[in-house]
């Protein structure tokens, strides 16, 4: 099939940035969405021009690396699926498609489609992580988790940090990402003695870093290619609240 | 030059005890003045610099990714093994340690795999405290499972996504120390250079990969954990950035690579579809406990509906060929299998390099939804890729490149012969031998990080006086000019073939030619062709872009300039090793029915190369192994 591509090009940080098209032509429907644009690099580096940059590496859906805005949704219109592993076979010859990256304040872009996304690594460095130390824990057995609780903390802890749920939220706001991490910690038997210290860190960072309030919207939920639950807003919105209350320490 | 070990003797029991006690000590208020650079940050770099950072050295960790997060450990499915023997099936650190000297094909040293059971099970209890939610029974203890084969049910695993719950408890552990600031982490950077001063492993230059700067950064010892080298294959299960360039510069600057013809080949992985692919994707090994291997019998029946060839029709070779272990049969013996059907015609699929994978059987036994229970996420993945339904027609799978066991040689302490320069994970060659088993790549990662470097290192420090050699030493500046001099003739070149263009080439001669099964004739090809094709991209490369930018092209030019380079060691260690071991398959050295002849007289050692110089003779430096506690023995799985 042969599509009409207009991809969002910007060539630094500080640079105005526009969309251009391209077009991708024989596109196998076996191809993967980035293999595509390999090609389309591929021309334009034989035609003498830059080829698009984008952010890109395992391609089997769990680095968390691709982010690229399809026809204006974080990963493109398939469900819980990365861009690596959005198949040409979701679209149709002729097609037009519109390529952008992540676009919120707290990821400012450094060329083309490659934007920076440290501030959410600066959310995990504020509280997200038991303090334990190397060697010097107990035997893994020690407390049985029921397997409920695990699996809650599994679903919640599948998060690749990929951002989508930034970029689909219309206040970029990072509450999804960290409740997945708030509620993971929060639900084990390891993670509850710094559970109050760690909501109010994560929460207070998120809001240093830039991002947005949640206003309920669940574009989050929709876009997230490992589909996490905003129940987990929910969890830390319970969290928070729990850490305002006077301890029995008097915390 | 006979190299030296340096392992513990003594009752093997005993010999990481013993060698601990042995061990200096780094006094706690000197620690911190002592500086180390941690290149990489998947599980064995990340779980060495978060327990570095704890102990109080100054850490400075590296990677070539926007966040340590992403490194490619993340991709690893199945699972960790540890000999906590909670299922009382009888496991053992003993049976652990035997199943992986045995299982590596007697060409691993005997201590170093003793140590890596032992500390295994210390790895789960570290994991659990981190909070990495493993599989539980409705008792709430860890449930485990059998896996690749093994005998007793010794694998840990969190769903499908095992690597990713592990790297990212190592990646809070790392946060954590960051937030302490006791480590430094630089993202975006990519090692390009070891700086060496008066012999010894003082620094590393980088390139930032945003601004292109070239940067030096001095460091007292100096940690590689920087993954293997199978993307010398282009099409393989690893990510796009992994590359051997962190460890074949340190090559190039003395470092001795050792084994680099052990590499694994995975057999469950889906078929490539066509020539514009960019990476093959793997399905956990699992499947194959519930799935049945076949191809047809008939060449004429190859194209026909699966579904439409009768039983009588279909060869289930593994399940002939390996009576007692059946579709269970370890990977190195599994892919060669597949190949050795499809070369015979009787491949399935556009390409013809494919064998079913069939559920029928178990479908019938246990019902589709407890096939989608077990593996619903793998057949998810590959409807996704294939667009095929896997419960309703057998699935397509071929083998793929997946793991070096191969690396640079490290002696016990994993140290390597350039003093100061450490090597962990996957970038050394330590325990795994010809051949890794399944689940065992995130335990030895985890255990380097965790549990090894942290001991080891100290014996080093204590000899080094802190901060002697800093960043302003003239290597510095040197190592830097000389990088940026490489940038600039790679951007100079501006010839017509694309880096991808000539890594396809590069791939295809390593695959044909020293992939699964190598002979003289095709290793001799093949090094008569590497050559060929690195001449080629020295003149005739299109590097688009400039050297003070973001440029993926440039990344992907400089990566494959080292591919071409390290092909050629690699395919040299094939040639000169004369026998079949694992991973490792020449052609000549098979007994009648096809199996692997090992020679244990001639080629009981770790062959390590010292480079000297792209395209002559690399020299061959021999690390004779002993073993005193498995027995030398013919690995059947008949």
């Amino acid at each position: 099939m042969n599509l009409t591509l207009h991809v969002w090009r910007q060539k630094g940080p500080q640079a105005k940035g526009k969309l251009e098209t391209y077009q991708a032509k024989n596109v196998s429907p076996d191809q993967s969405f980035l293999e595509m644009l390999d090609e389309v690099n591929d021309d334009l580096i034989k035609s003498g021009k830059d080829p698009i940059a984008f952010d890109h590496d395992c391609r089997e859906g769990i680095c968390g690396m691709c982010s690229q805005v399809i026809n204006g949704r974080p990963h493109g219109h398939e469900e819980r699926t990365t861009v690596c592993q959005l198949h040409m076979r979701q679209f149709n010859d002729g097609d037009e498609i519109f390529v952008e990256p992540w676009r919120a304040k707290a990821f400012p872009i450094q060329k083309d489609l490659i934007v920076d996304r440290s501030s959410l690594d600066a959310i995990m460095q504020s509280g997200g992580y038991t303090s334990c130390h190397t060697g010097g824990v107990p035997d893994g057995n020690t407390f049985p988790i029921p397997k409920p609780v695990a699996d809650y903390a599994m679903d919640a802890a599948e998060c690749i940090g990929c951002g989508a749920c930034i970029a689909a939220c219309p206040n970029s706001s990072a509450m999804l990402y960290t409740s997945a991490k708030v509620a993971q910690l929060a639900a084990l038997p390891q993670g509850k003695p710094e559970a109050r210290k760690r909501v109010k860190a994560m929460t207070e960072a998120l809001l240093a870093e830039g991002f947005g309030n949640c206003t309920n919207h669940y574009e989050c939920e929709a876009a997230c290619p490992k589909g996490i639950s905003v129940k987990f807003i929910a969890k830390l919105n319970r969290e928070y609240l729990k850490s305002m209350m006077p301890s029995s320490l008097g915390e | 030059m006979i190299l030296d070990g340096k392992a513990p003797t003594g009752p093997i029991e005993t010999s990481w005890d013993r060698h601990r006690f042995d061990m200096k000590l780094v006094n706690p208020a000197n620690k911190r003045k002592y500086k180390i650079l941690v290149v990489g940050t998947g599980l064995a770099g990340g779980a060495a610099a978060a327990s570095l950072g704890e102990l109080g050295y100054n850490v400075e960790a590296f990677c070539y990714q926007d966040s340590p997060r992403r490194a490619h450990s993340i991709a690893a499915q199945g699972g960790i093994n540890a000999a906590k023997n909670y299922p009382s099936d009888g496991d053992s650190v003993y049976r652990l340690f035997y199943d992986t000297v045995k299982g590596g094909d007697f060409r691993a040293r005997e201590a170093d795999v003793w140590r890596l059971a032992q500390v295994s099970n210390n790895i789960i209890d570290q994991c659990v405290a981190q909070g990495v939610p493993f599989a539980r029974d409705y008792a709430g203890y860890l449930d485990n499972r059998s896996f690749g084969g093994a005998q007793v049910s010794r694998t840990f695993y969190a769903r499908g996504q095992t690597g990713q719950q592990l790297l990212l408890g190592a990646y809070s552990a790392l946060s954590r120390q960051i937030k302490n600031k006791t480590v430094k982490m630089f993202a975006r950077r990519e090692m390009l250079d070891l700086v060496v001063v008066d012999g010894v492993a003082k620094g590393i230059a980088c390139r930032n990969l945003i601004t292109g700067e070239i940067e030096s950064y001095w460091g007292d010892a100096v940690i590689l954990a920087t993954g293997g080298f199978v993307n010398v294959f282009y099409l393989s299960t690893n990510a796009m950035g992994c590359s051997a360039t962190a460890i074949w510069r340190a090559s190039k600057k003395g470092a001795y690579m050792a084994n680099p013809c052990y590499t694994q080949i995975h057999p469950t992985c889906i078929p490539q579809h066509g020539d514009k692919q960019s990476k093959l994707t793997l399905m956990s090994e699992s499947l194959r406990n519930d799935g049945r291997v076949w191809v047809p019998k008939k060449a004429e029946d190859c194209d026909k509906h699966p579904n439409d060839i009768p039983a009588e029709d279909r060869d289930y070779y593994l399940e002939r060929k390996y009576p007692s272990f059946g579709n269970l049969a370890p990977r190195d013996i599994a892919s060669r299998a597949a190949k050795e059907q499809c070369d015979d015609g009787r491949g399935v699929g556009d390409t013809k390099r494919g064998v079913y994978l069939d559920f029928k059987t178990s479908i019938e036994r246990v019902g589709q939804p407890m096939i989608a229970q077990r593996y619903g996420n793998l057949f998810e993945m590959y409807e996704k890729i294939t667009d095929e339904n896997g419960y309703e027609r057998p699935m397509r799978i071929y083998p793929a490149p997946h793991y070096s066991m191969g690396g640079l040689w490290v002696d016990y302490h994993c140290m390597s012969n350039i003093p100061g320069l450490f090597v962990l994970g996957e970038a050394n060659f330590s325990v795994h031998g010809a051949n890794r088993l399944g689940a065992s790549a995130l335990m030895q990662g985890l255990a380097d990080g965790y549990f090894v470097i942290p001991y080891t290192i100290a014996q080093y420090m204590a000899s080094v006086k802190p901060g002697e050699i800093t960043d302003e030493h003239p290597e510095f500046k040197k190592s830097v000019e000389d990088v940026k001099g490489e940038i600039n003739k790679l951007l100079s070149i501006k010839g017509k073939k694309t880096v991808g263009e000539l890594h396809r080439e590069l791939g295809s001669v390593m695959w044909e030619d020293v992939g699964m099964a190598r002979s003289e004739a095709s290793l001799k090809h093949a090094l008569q062709r590497i050559p060929e094709i690195r001449e080629e991209f020295w003149k005739n490369v299109n590097v688009t872009g400039e050297s003070g930018e973001l440029n993926q092209q440039l990344e992907n030019a400089w990566r494959l300039a080292d591919f071409l380079e390290f092909a050629e060691i690699m395919t040299t260690d094939a040639l000169h090793r004369e026998e079949s071991c694992g991973g490792h398959f020449r052609t000549e050295h098979q007994t009648d029915d096809g199996e692997a002849m090992r020679d244990d007289e001639n080629f009981c050692y770790v062959g390590a190369w010292e480079f000297k110089g792209a395209g002559v003779k690399p020299e061959l430096h021999k690390e004779p192994l002993k073993f005193e506690n498995v027995k030398l023995a013919v690995r059947s799985y008949k």
